[in-house]
């Protein structure tokens, strides 16, 4: 039993477990502070029985992304101590901070929000949610900082054995965390919107609560529009960025073997890592490679057999999740552009609400396989061309790491599928009755 | 040097508000189905943390994350040294947090009795091997230079470790009970009353216990003999200890809970002063004992650390004080959200 790669699972079932559920956390508090707004302003009741209504599935949610959260920051010691005792000046300082400017924030005022409806204005209770939703913005936003680090170490210098911080505001404005900030802020806010959209669609299909549900797809549709395009704009600004550090994870995601210039796309293919090349290839786009990466169609891309085969990252994984990815992505902007046209008739369009509500699921496919490309594409390094991941696990038994790895499958399938059945419990029992 | 020791500090400080604030809900979690009696009851003492519990438990993360900022080769090997116990802690919290949220969401008395079990198991296990684990670093624990752990899980369960354990979990119990004191009325605030009152005797006779233990199983007393005034650490946390008894008898419930949570905060510092300037001995070689002056930041990482805790510490105290004082009353049928 290989305690790294053990431990590179369970990091990985920790993570994506946890990124199931933060997303939707980050955009619906933001889509819920808006609709507590709208009432605190108006006193419209119906705002008021809307924000309830997607409160309730907001904090099932909340609970189960938080409490997985704490395992996440303890597991580079636990499980990275070699990493964690190589970068703990540059990285651990960024998860610090997190957690004394933002987290602290939303922690606590998630409590006030859930127990204030009667202590506060509604005023006061609305700006109460802006806090949470800001707060858990501004946590991702240090999260996907550190992140940044590990993908493209700037700040520092090789000092006593370890990586010590040099320039703290390198480390915090590295261009390449900004991307990667400003790419999954408005991919989770399209996870938010679908998920708005998705369970308002099942209840139009009804024709139940129809005003309120109504109002609701209309809000998140907005958001989701305005989201898609974003998510599409910065992915291609980051891709750019990627192509120019981080050439092998650009080789890997797109299967790009041989370095050429005017460099093809390849709609799909079956990438072999061992046999370094495409078992088979299908649709092949001329010169769109070299001009996604670096917006020229003659320029040069570096294929993956010009590194050293110890140093390119898995291809399949990455290929195949980029694929996914941006396929989705594409199809979220088509989605909501049609949904912008029926924004005044959706309760006569139930084709287009069928399609919404079953397409609640892809914004998570989307996000994931996204997280999946930045991780995956980074290996075989932990901190890109400075640490290797084979180097940075703690000394430790593989069994160890093995029975914990089982109690996370466990312990993280049960609760994961405890949270989406009362989530789907309390979606479908829709909001609670008019006052008479 | 300064910036290695007031990092020293800070970090016993923020483990000390970690147990102060998150073990009230640790001991109410543990009482709570020895003193929930009927389902009102449970639900009042989930209620009666519920605004609060979240935030404390930041309070862990904090801490976790300034080791790891300002003590990063402390973070490597404290955390994967002790990777059983800790994720079992985490584990249990998990369990915990989610029990609060999950319990309320379907009436019926096997799924509740299911979270019941959690919130008992989240608060007792966590509160109990914290000091177990702090007993154990009170000791030192085996490890070698290289960061390998020489030993296995049951040495941690040593008697000076179970008396730790038993300690910190009988506090929190108190500590709990002063809570619910406060919070609660009728029966299940009598209950809570006498309970403290009965746990009082049980706790004053394992402080003793662990006052001298400490003297045959650890070498903490030598700072407390080179610097004679950190006695007055004992001394307070003694008469904290004591005005527990006197408040509770006064019936002034918050006086009690504050001279709990002073007493948590005594026990933690009367550890870390006498570890200064070690963060994690090491038992099997004394020269791989990180301390505050070997394993810890670069001074710029400890400078800008130092800039955003001294900025942002007092407002997260602010702010939490604010909290507090908004669900200060007594708790009613009215205000459950749980």
């Amino acid at each position: 039993m290989d305690p790294v790669f053990l431990s590179r699972l369970q990091f990985a079932v920790a993570t994506m477990f946890h990124f199931l559920f933060v997303p939707l956390t980050l955009g619906l508090s933001i889509i819920i502070a808006y609709m507590e707004t709208q009432y605190a302003r108006t006193g419209d009741k119906e705002y008021l029985r809307m924000t309830k209504f997607w409160g309730k599935l907001f904090l099932i949610n909340f609970a189960v992304g938080v409490v997985t959260g704490i395992t996440l920051e303890f597991q580079f010691g636990t499980n990275w101590s070699r990493y964690s005792e190589y970068v703990g000046d540059v990285f651990g300082s960024l998860l610090a901070i997190e957690a004394t400017v933002a987290f602290f924030l939303e922690s606590t005022f998630i409590g006030i929000w859930i127990f204030g409806w009667k202590k506060l204005s509604a005023k006061a209770h609305a700006g109460v949610m802006w806090l949470v939703a800001i707060a858990g913005n501004f946590s991702a936003v240090w999260i996907l900082t550190a992140n940044g680090f590990m993908q493209h170490p700037v700040g520092y210098t090789i000092r006593n054995n370890r990586a010590e911080m040099t320039d703290f505001t390198a480390l915090i404005f590295n261009k390449f965390a900004l991307l990667e900030i400003l790419h999954m802020i408005p991919s989770a806010c399209l996870v938010g919107a679908f998920f708005v959209m998705g369970i308002s669609a099942f209840h139009l299909l009804k024709k139940q609560h129809v005003s309120l549900f109504n109002r609701s797809f209309r809000i998140a549709l907005v958001f989701g529009l305005v989201s898609s395009f974003a998510v599409a704009f910065t992915g291609d600004l980051h891709g750019i960025h990627v192509a120019e550090v981080q050439p092998a994870k650009l080789a890997a995601m797109e299967a790009h073997w041989d370095t050429q210039a005017n460099a093809p796309i390849l709609l799909f293919a079956w990438p072999d890592q061992e046999a370094e090349k495409n078992l088979w290839e299908f649709g092949s786009l001329p010169g769109l490679l070299s001009f996604l990466g670096f917006h020229d169609f003659n320029a040069t891309v570096r294929g993956l057999n010009d590194f050293p085969k110890a140093d390119r990252p898995p291809v399949l994984l990455t290929f195949i999740g980029f694929r996914i990815m941006v396929g989705l992505g594409t199809l979220f902007i088509l989605l909501t552009l049609v949904g912008f046209f029926k924004r005044n008739r959706l309760v006569d369009s139930p084709g287009y609400l069928k399609i919404m509500f079953w397409a609640m699921p892809l914004p998570y496919l989307a996000i994931e396989m996204g997280w999946m490309v930045a991780e995956v594409g980074r290996q075989p390094w932990i901190v890109y061309g400075l640490m290797r991941t084979s180097e940075a696990a703690s000394p430790i038994a593989g069994y160890q790491v093995m029975i914990s790895l089982i109690a996370f499958v466990i312990v993280y399938g049960l609760l994961g599928a405890v949270g989406f059945f009362l989530m789907a419990k309390k979606a479908i029992k829709g909001p609670v009755p008019e006052e008479v | 040097m300064i910036l290695q020791t007031t990092w020293f500090f800070l970090w016993g400080l923020l483990w000390a508000i970690f147990f102060m604030t998150d073990g009230f809900d640790f001991g109410v979690g543990t009482l709570y189905p020895f003193l929930g009696k009927s389902d009102t009851d449970r639900r009042m003492m989930i209620n009666s943390v519920g605004p609060l519990w979240d935030g404390n438990e930041v309070w862990l993360i904090t801490a976790g994350g300034v080791t790891f900022a300002a003590f990063p080769k402390v973070y490597a090997v404290m955390f994967s040294t002790l990777y059983t116990p800790l994720l079992m802690i985490l584990f249990a919290l998990i369990l915990r947090g989610v029990a609060f949220e999950f319990r309320g969401q379907i009436d019926s008395p096997g799924w509740k009795r299911v979270w019941d079990t959690c919130i008992f198991v989240g608060s007792a296990v966590p509160g109990l091997l914290f000091g177990v684990a702090f007993a154990n670093i009170f000791r030192g624990i085996p490890f070698d230079s290289q960061g390998l752990y020489h030993g296995n899980l049951l040495m941690l369960l040593n008697p000076y470790g179970l008396l730790g354990g038993t300690l910190f979990l009988v506090l929190f119990m108190v500590h709990g009970a002063n809570w619910l004191a406060i919070r609660t009325e009728g029966d299940l605030h009598d209950r809570a009353v006498a309970t403290a009152h009965k746990l009082w005797m049980f706790l004053v006779a394992l402080a003793v216990l662990f006052l001298g233990a400490s003297f045959f199983a650890t070498s903490l007393y030598d700072n407390y003999f080179k610097y004679p005034a950190l006695f007055l650490i004992i001394l307070v946390t003694v008469a904290a200890l004591f005005g527990i008894k006197y408040f509770l008898t006064k019936q002034h419930y918050f006086k009690a809970w504050f001279s709990s949570a002073v007493t948590i905060v005594g026990a933690t510092f009367f550890g870390i002063a006498g570890l200064f300037p070690a963060l994690y001995p090491s038992i099997h070689d004394s020269a791989a004992t990180l301390t505050a002056f070997n394993a810890s930041s670069s001074p710029l990482t400890l400078k800008i650390m130092l800039t955003v805790v001294v900025i942002f510490l007092p407002l997260v105290i602010a702010y939490q004080i604010w909290a507090y004082n908004l669900f200060k009353g007594k708790v009613t049928e009215d205000d459950l959200e749980y």
